[in-house]
């Protein structure tokens, strides 16, 4: 166990608003460091013992301390500070800071396992958190209710389960929780289910359902959608169409957060990509300038005295025009690459930060 | 709370309404469902009507018998056998953890649950009585029995949805709380007076059987259908009516219980 342990003399100490107030032999906030993070106490030898788990989450917790970080803005979309998760031992979620503007498609771009269902998950209340602070549309989401819930749209990475039902009467049963629907014959237009209306969820191919899923997720007239891994599994002609399905919904101002490990993906739709590996965030941007990739220096490769040489610049030009005056006719095997946004994706989530 | 230009969230029985549709439709449009629930205890009944047609005396047959412990099973496939399974796929397959991320009132699953068990409740009891009385010659209840035929039905009914509700959190998926359900329903039937007589029954299995809700449920209708004169053929010597609305009440408040402290809307390992 890397678990460390306090002692906790009295229970004198407990303050109000502390989990555990009230419980003797337990913590309190001025005693841990983080308040919420801290999950297991026992008793030993009539001596109150914390067990403090949080001693796992060593990212979340210098997070937390920073005395110049900002709070959570209620005014965004989303807005994460320090947030962490654990599953027992294995940290999922580990100290993330994320902004997501109204109006804006941010996707979370990232390898399998790299903590992108769970932090979506926290912000949709359907996950709990140890340490760090969310508000979605202005509201805790572990504390949020059903106005709340109105107001977003869900595309779980695992979409719904079969049903006896239509296309069509699913949608409108869906429609029906919600105060202000769309039409859910328009909402079949859009997804492009409308010949499949009157065929029963269970017989839908696999593309078709996530189409239905997505149905599902927009019929309420969401101010926020969230879609985790929409296309994943799908053939690349049935990716092009439903990017085409996310840019028409960016058409009527839904602010999303999309989930890919796609990177062509996030750079053919999103306006701002998040890159996470290991439950960090490594980098925020435009997928433009993702990894500083329109600042990179170029490679300049050539074949000289029978070796293949090359140099990296950020003024190609000038050392092109250099070798051009000392070879008389063609540079041999001249060659200028720009790292790709591939290659700058693969060195960012290969590097541990 | 609300404000003026706030849309308001849309009002309960509209969506009560909607849930209700859509566990009919689900129910009644999927085959096995069907055949399992409504049809396995109507050919039951014409098997055993057609076979067991043996007189127990005071001009009473095994038909008449078997009439008041087939609506019980039936009851308990419409119930507990229907609820544990469709909620464990439910819950399996991602369309509760939907449900749960919409802004529909979590009640309303439930009513549509409730609606759903009662309507097919309704149905397997028509067919079977209707079956009952016109192939096999049973006399319609007298009218008081009519009362213990609807209490009967509606508390062992209420009990075995909750329990049936409470049973699907143990399993991992509509398959396994079939396979584990199915078994166990089967047993309860021929221990608790559905094929056989309840007092032919070794004592010991009598006492298991008591245990459970489908025992009383079945006595509690024979009641019903038997003439009062077989009371004195049961263990007891009498129907023990008070003693049946006591146990189901009881069930009723431990399956409500267990339901409240052990619904989950998730997989247990996706939180
Ligand atoms: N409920 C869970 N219990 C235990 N481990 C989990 C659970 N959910 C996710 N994990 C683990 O946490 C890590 C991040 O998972 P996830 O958020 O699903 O990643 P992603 O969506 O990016 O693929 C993975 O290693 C995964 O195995
Ligand atoms: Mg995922």
């Amino acid at each position: 166990m890397r678990a460390a342990t306090l002692l906790v003399p009295t229970t004198e100490e407990l303050e109000p608003g502390c989990p555990s107030a009230g419980r003797p032999g337990q913590f309190s906030r001025k005693i841990c460091p983080v308040p919420v993070a801290c999950s297991c106490a026992q008793r030993e030898g009539g001596d109150c013992v914390l067990v403090q788990k949080d001693s796992l989450l060593p990212r979340a917790r210098k997070l937390a301390a920073d005395p110049g970080r900002q709070p959570p803005d209620a005014d965004a979309a989303i807005s994460i500070r320090g947030l962490a998760k654990r599953y027992g031992d294995f940290v999922a979620v580990d100290g993330l800071d994320l902004d997501i503007r109204r109006g804006e498609i941010f996707a979370l771009l990232g390898p399998n396992g790299a903590g992108k269902t769970t932090t979506v998950e926290i912000c949709e209340g359907y996950r709990s958190r140890d340490a760090g602070e969310v508000l979605v549309l202005g509201e805790d989401p572990a504390a949020a209710g059903r106005r709340w819930k109105a107001q977003l749209g869900i595309v779980l990475q695992s979409g719904a389960g079969e049903s006896q039902l239509t296309v069509r009467e699913l949608v409108r049963a869906q429609a029906s929780y919600y105060p202000a629907p769309r039409d859910p014959d328009e909402v079949l237009e859009l997804v492009g289910l409308t010949e499949k209306a009157g065929v029963r969820g269970k017989s839908l191919s696999g593309g078709q359902r996530r189409r239905l899923d997505v149905a599902l997720g927009i019929v309420g007239r969401p101010t926020l959608l969230f879609l985790d891994e929409p296309t994943t599994g799908f053939d690349p002609e049935a990716r092009r169409q439903f990017w085409s399905l996310i840019r028409s919904l960016r058409e009527l101002g839904t602010t999303m957060l999309l989930t890919t490990h796609y990177l062509d993906e996030a750079e053919a739709l999103a306006d701002r990509v998040g890159v996470i590996t290991r439950g960090r965030l490594v980098e925020v941007a435009v997928p433009s300038s993702l990894g500083g990739r329109e600042t990179a220096p170029a490679v300049v490769s050539w074949t000289e005295d029978g070796a293949r040489r090359s140099e990296a610049t950020a003024a190609p030009t000038a050392l092109v025009r250099d070798l051009a005056g000392r070879f008389p006719g063609e540079v041999p095997d001249l060659a200028v690459t720009r790292p790709t946004l591939e290659d700058v994706y693969l060195r960012m989530i290969g590097e541990p930060s | 709370m609300t404000t003026t230009d706030e849309v308001s969230l849309p009002s309960l029985p509209s969506v009560y309404r909607s849930r209700a549709g859509v566990e009919l439709k689900e129910f009644f449009r999927q085959r096995e469902a069907v055949v399992f629930t409504l049809m396995l205890p109507v050919l039951l009944l014409v098997v055993f009507g057609a076979v067991l047609n043996f007189d127990l005396g005071d001009g009473v047959t095994f038909t008449q018998y078997f009439m008041a412990g087939i609506i019980a099973a039936g009851i308990l496939g419409a119930s507990l056998q229907n609820m544990a399974i469709s909620i464990a796929t439910e819950r399996s397959d991602g369309t509760l953890k939907g449900l749960a991320g919409t802004p529909m009132p979590r009640s309303a699953y439930f009513v549509g649950k409730v609606v759903q068990v009662l309507a097919v409740t309704a149905a397997i009891i028509a067919i079977l009585v209707l079956i009952g009385v016109v192939f096999y010659g049973i006399d319609l209840p007298p009218g008081a029995d009519w009362l213990t035929f609807a209490w009967v039905t509606v508390l062992g009914s209420a009990s075995c949805t909750l329990l049936g509700i409470a049973v699907s959190s143990l399993a991992r998926n509509g398959r396994s709380a079939s396979a584990t359900v199915t078994p166990f329903a089967l047993l309860l039937q021929f221990i608790s007076g559905v094929f056989f007589q309840f007092s032919e029954i070794p004592s010991w299995m009598q006492t298991v059987a008591a245990l459970f809700p489908l025992k009383w449920m079945a006595q509690g209708l024979r009641s019903v259908f038997l003439p009062d004169s077989l009371a004195a053929s049961e263990p007891a010597g009498s129907w023990e009516l008070g003693r049946v609305a006591l146990v189901l009440i009881v069930w009723c408040l431990i399956g409500l219980l267990l339901c409240v402290r052990t619904f989950r809307w998730q997989d247990r390992d996706s939180r």
